[in-house]
């Protein structure tokens, strides 16, 4: 009998979640604030289905209801990663080490 | 257009290098290159979709636009945002995200077709349950974050709401969403799901309201896990395995900063959800006994010779801090006690502030070097070899009660052993009570000199008084 492929997702699911569990560990506490910043971010990656959905409408109707969906999910999704992604950045250039500061 | 197995395989490894943005957290040094990472598995993921539809029509073009104003948008929040403002932020952001994931499952559940799931009304099963149960958790992670996001910004008061039969009204809801969610499997009726997704906003707002400010940083750790199970569920709807290995990250990602944030409180993560902290009024006499008691309260210029004729100084900086901005004038104080050849730390409490790591993030907004500022359990014990502990915008966290007291609502939280130093400055407003509603016998310790003022401004008299 063949495995239903839901199996393997659900496979890389629970094992992604034991990654997760051991990587988050392992981050140190001070930068807490950017990992939720960046896991903000990268959980945005919903904009992979976002795009799927805008681009659906066909031609003659680029915007019916279901796109309607995706194209806002895509500037939602958008503003996440953008933001996400920069304000990580822009928090993690100012950890500085003693030796980095400028004298 | 390239195949789907192809396609599967890019989201693999776009899902990989999001293990290696979290994997380069675990040091300020590769934390740079983790976010690298984090950005290329991003741009992997998108151009994949892209080229996996190959649909290269007029929709493009807009999707484009859209992508490109949503990132503007971001860019200008992600630039202008204060520091202090973080918690806000990331809440904001995690309602974002909540929202997505319902409109990605309604877009499913309209056109399921697009998604390789079915037709209108003959959706795959497993598909409903799994599209319907994301859109139920992004849905309660939008309407809760923006519960918190208007608590953290203080729109909407800190306070907690509670009402009799709250919890009872949460259960049944929550039980409501899963038997609407079986009926939506058996007649694929619209109705209904539209209805699991307005339940479950009512039932984020719900969950939020009755937590007190005090309990932010586990409210946000927690809506931070959501967005991730969320995610999770679309990612099993869309058969994405990108999707699946992030939303399973962020799940756990919020649910071990949840459990840290509880223990760093001594609170069961239930009692938390159950809220209602902060609240009760059973500490109000004992409080006016209290009130009696004498204390000392000095100026800038006693807390600024204090700490000129020490050799060490600890600084304890908490929310307070945050809210008056004061971290700048800190630093430069620091900096002056500094060239008096005084050694200057600093300690902070897992729950300072209003999120995991806000103060450290504060800190660094100011140049404070990440390798002088230490974590509770690694500097506690140096407080007793310490002359001058510096209090600054922190209480319920350096409350000597949570270790003497057991009917303290706080005993047991691991705290600061700040009243172990010779002297402790204690910059405050007032005498007021922190988030806990409990007194702080610290106030009236004999070695404490209480500096009732603005944590900027008094920080800023004492670094007159210190030339």
């Amino acid at each position: 009998m063949e495995i239903d492929p839901f199996i393997f997702r659900l496979s890389i699911f629970i094992l992604s979640i034991f990654i997760g569990y051991y990587v988050v560990w392992s981050v140190t506490p001070s930068l807490h604030t950017p990992l939720m910043s960046v896991t903000n971010a990268i959980s945005s990656v919903i904009i992979v289905g976002a795009i799927i959905a805008a681009l659906a409408g066909n031609s003659e109707n680029i915007f019916n209801t279901s796109s309607i969906f995706g194209f806002i999910a895509i500037i939602l999704a958008a503003i996440n990663i953008f933001g996400g992604f920069l304000v990580t950045q822009r928090m993690l250039q100012m950890y500085k080490k003693k030796k980095d500061k400028k004298k | 257009m390239i195949s789907a197995n192809l396609a599967a395989i890019f989201y693999l490894v776009s899902g990989i290098l999001f293990i290696l943005a979290l994997r380069g957290l675990s040091s300020p040094d590769t934390s740079r290159q983790g976010n690298y990472f984090g950005i290329a598995g991003m741009i992997i993921a998108i151009v994949v979709t892209f080229l996996s539809i190959g649909n290269f029509s007029t929709s493009l073009v807009y999707v484009v636009i859209f992508l490109v104003i949503g990132g503007a948008i971001g860019a200008f929040i992600a630039f202008k945002i204060p520091m202090t403002a973080m918690p806000e932020l990331v809440a904001g952001f995690h309602s974002l995200v909540g929202l997505a994931a319902v409109f990605v499952a309604i877009a499913a559940f309209l056109n399921p077709s697009a998604f390789n799931l079915g037709n209108v009304g003959d959706i795959k099963l497993a598909s409903l349950i799994e599209m319907s149960i994301g859109a139920a958790v992004g849905a309660i992670t939008f309407s809760g974050s923006i519960i918190a996001f208007l608590k953290l910004r203080g729109i909407m008061s800190g306070a907690p709401i509670t009402f009799s039969g709250q919890h009872i009204l949460n259960l049944i809801l929550g039980i409501g969403i899963f038997v609407l969610i079986f009926y939506l499997c058996r007649t694929q009726s619209t109705n209904i799901f539209w209805t699991v997704i307005i339940i479950s906003f009512l039932v984020g707002v719900l969950l939020i309201i009755p937590i007190g400010g005090a309990d932010m940083p586990v409210v946000i750790s927690m809506l931070n896990s959501y967005s991730g199970w969320a995610a999770a569920g679309i990612g099993f709807t869309l058969e994405n395995s990108a999707l699946i290995i992030t939303g399973a990250l962020v799940g756990s990602s919020g649910a071990i900063l949840s459990y840290i944030m509880c223990k760093a409180m001594n609170r069961s993560f239930v009692s938390v959800i159950l809220g209602g902290f902060g609240a009760d009024n059973s500490t109000d006499d004992k409080k006016e006994k209290k009130d009696q008691k004498p204390v000392k309260s000095g100026n800038a210029e006693d807390a600024a010779f204090l700490m000129k004729n020490a050799s060490s100084v600890i600084i304890v900086p908490g929310y307070g801090m945050a809210v008056a901005q004061a971290q700048h004038a800190l630093r430069e104080m620091v900096d002056k006690l500094k060239k008096n050849d005084i050694k200057v730390t600093y300690a902070i409490h897992p729950v300072a502030g209003r999120m995991p790591g806000h103060m450290n993030v504060l800190l660094a907004e100011a140049n404070v070097p990440y390798d002088e500022v230490f974590e509770l359990e690694d500097i506690n014990n140096d407080f007793a070899n310490s002359d001058v502990a510096f209090v600054i915008g922190a209480n319920d966290v350096t409350n000597p009660v949570a270790k003497t007291d057991p009917k303290s609502p706080i005993f047991g939280m691991p705290v600061l052993d700040v009243e172990k130093c010779k002297s402790v400055l204690f910059v405050k407003r007032s005498l007021s009570p922190g988030y806990a509603g409990i007194d702080n016998e610290l106030f009236y310790k004999e070695n404490t000199l209480m500096l009732f003022a603005d944590a900027k401004k008094m920080t800023e008299d004492i670094v007159k008084n210190l030339d």
